[in-house]
This record gives structure tokens, sequence and C-alpha cells, in this order.
């Protein structure tokens, strides 16, 4: 592609396509946007990537927010704003469409058939996602004793998240990970 | 960097009983989306459903998990796709775009703060210390997703369905072949394999 004289351009095409192609939400689109944005594109590096993706968990709102941050990078407010808009808006208006439609035909099997086959692919995605991403940020044994510990009680507690982002983080500012 | 306080906690139940027949306005859909937005750390869902349902009462929970299903199917972000329909569904497309708005607006804003922070002082020791902790955890959390996502298919010992997802695990995660040639192969191929599937249990 010859867009990268053009970086909104490239936000743009990037994430608009990418959006309508994002099984299963944001945390399946992670290995894609880092093989765009770190492998194709060089926007960002390994490191950059993986603080994006702890800032965008830390922040409130929904997780496709990392795209904003990837977007500031890249092209400034602009690019936030048009990286943001590009991810979400065909997604947003195929669902408008789809919606509509199904409302008026009330045949609900095939929503049934298909969200039940794209549910081993995006659990499959997002596997991958965190494979991605562990292999910039777990460097340590401490930091995989993070992941592992935080992912036990996530998957055996009701204990908020948010918590575990936060010990995770002061451990890294003690100098810990 | 210091992790911003969430701007408002949960949602202070409303003191006047929502009738089910009341359709929420413009605003009132905006800032019912922004609340449960700001208020969603790590998955918008759960907030949602609390203010859709049990809070407004502008939906049965019926109605908001097939609402929900149809979102999931689709590509994309899935609240967000929840937001546009949620809000057509009342106020035709102005309602989709108030919904979306407040979905995506104010976070949006202070995600657009924080990247300016994190450009301004990225490179400070300290900071790439926390953040590389926080990326640690929550690297966890979401393999605590996937897992929790995958005992359903576990318990029914739906070997098909494992046996695609290890092979889009390899084939994104580890070979990183682009999204799109995953998804034409692999999408075809578990669509048939579910219909073929719930024919057998018929038949």
């Amino acid at each position: 592609m010859s867009s990268e004289s053009n970086p909104i351009a490239a936000l743009v095409w990037t994430f608009g396509l990418m959006s309508l192609f994002a099984v299963g939400g944001a945390n399946s689109a992670i290995p894609e946007m880092h093989r765009a944005a770190v492998e194709v594109h060089h926007w960002l590096t390994e490191k950059q990537f993986a603080d994006m993706f702890a800032i965008s968990q830390l922040s409130p709102g929904p997780n496709v927010l990392i795209v904003t941050l990837i977007g500031y990078s890249v092209a400034g407010v602009a690019g936030a704003l048009v990286a943001t808009v590009a991810m979400c808006g065909p997604t947003a208006l195929l669902a408008y469409y789809v919606s509509r439609f199904l409302d008026r035909s009330r045949d609900a099997r095939w929503p049934a058939i298909i969200q039940a086959a794209l549910v081993p692919l995006s659990i499959g995605l997002m596997a991958a996602s965190g494979l991605i991403v562990a292999q910039t940020s777990d460097q340590s044994w401490i930091a995989v004793l993070i992941t592992i510990v935080a992912a036990a009680l996530a998957f055996a507690t009701r204990i908020n998240p948010l918590w575990m982002l936060l010990a995770g983080g002061l451990l890294g500012f003690a100098g810990v990970v | 960097m210091p992790p911003e306080s969430p701007p408002a906690a949960a949602p202070a139940p409303d003191a006047s009983a929502p009738s089910p027949a009341h359709q929420p306005g413009l605003l009132e859909l905006f800032l019912a989306f922004a609340r449960m937005s700001l208020a969603g750390f790590g998955g918008v869902l759960v907030w949602a459903r609390r203010s859709i349902v049990e809070q407004h009462g502008w939906m049965t929970a019926e109605e908001f998990n097939e609402t929900f299903a149809l979102c999931h199917f689709l590509p994309g972000p899935n609240i967000v796709n929840l937001s546009v329909v949620f809000g057509s569904r009342f106020r035709g497309i102005a309602g989709g775009l108030a919904a979306f708005a407040g979905l995506v607006g104010p976070p949006m804003v202070i995600a657009t703060i924080l990247a300016a922070l994190y450009a301004r002082y990225g490179d400070i020791d300290v900071l790439r210390r926390t953040l590389a902790g926080v990326a640690c955890a929550a690297v966890g959390l979401l393999f605590a997703v996937v897992l929790k996502m995958m005992m359903p298919l576990l318990k029914r010992r739906d070997v098909t369905g494992l046996v695609i997802l290890s092979a889009v695990f390899v084939a994104i995660g580890l070979i990183r072949w682009p999204l799109q040639i995953v998804l034409l192969v692999a999408v075809p191929l578990s669509i048939a394999t579910t219909v073929l599937a719930r024919r057998m249990v018929k038949a």
C-alpha cells in the first residue's frame, strides 16, 4: 500500500477493514492490530503496543478504545478520532441494517447457527491475543507469575479485575516485574 | 502513569420507578450509555445489562439476550453494535447515533488524554515499569476470559469446536497469518461443521 505518505488514510483503511473482520469483538482483533501497527506499518514498537494494551484495559469504556491510543500515536488527536470512527463505524452500520432486516424476517435460526459457529473462532483469536501481548510483557519469571495469578483469580473469584490491574501496576512500580 | 479514578462509580438507582412502556429519549440514551461506558472497566457488558434490564427496564432479560446474541455474531466490538441496535430500536437512526456517541465519546476523550500523557511521559522509567506490570495482569485477565469461554466446549466434549479453536490459535498466534485469510477458511468450515452437527443431533 502506498498510504505511508498519508497516515490518516492508512488509519482509515486499516481499521475500517479490520472493523468488518473483527469476529468476537475487540480483544479478538488484538493480533491483527499488532500485525498492522507493529509489523506492517511500524507505527509502534513491541513495548509500546504492550503499553497501549495495558492502558486500554486500565481506562474505562469498551476495550476497542485501544485503537484510539494507536491512532493518537500515529497522527495526534485527529488520528485518535479517525481510528476510533473507522473501527466502530462500518460494523455499527452493518449492525443497524442487519437488526432491522431480522426484525422484519423474524427467522432467528441463522443468527444462532452462525453465532455458535463463531464461538470457537473468537476464543482461538482471544487466546492468540493473550499470547502476542504476553510475549512482550512477560519477560521475567515474576511477570509470568503475575499473569498466571491474575488469570487464576479472575477465573475462580469474583474480585473486580481492576484490583488485579492495579496490583500489577504497583508491582511494576516497585520494580519487581 | 497513575490510573485516573473512575469519574462515577455505580450509577445510583433512580428513585422514580420506570414503567416498561417508557421510551427513552435521545438525551436519555446518550447519558445512559455514557454512564455504563464510564463505569465499565474491562468490559461494559455487565453494566449495560444492569442499566438496560434492571435499572431502566427498557428491555426484558430475554430481549437483552437476543439483542446481544445478534451483536455478538456480527463482527466488530459487540457493545458498540449493541448500542446502535438498541438506540435505533427506540428512536431510529438518531437514537442509534445518540447511544453510540454516549458509549464511545466520553471514554474516547479519556483515552485521548491518556495517549497524550503516554506520548509525553511514556519514556520515564517508573512509568514504563508500572505499565509493564499492568500489562502482565491484563494478559492474565484475558486468559481468564478465554478459559471461562472454553468451559462450555469442554463440558460438551465439543471436539470439532476445540480443534477449530486450536487451529485458529496456531494460525494467528504462532504462525501470524493475516486475520482475513484465516477467517476466510475458518468461518465457512466452522459454519459447515455446526450445521452438520445439528443435523446429526436431530437425526
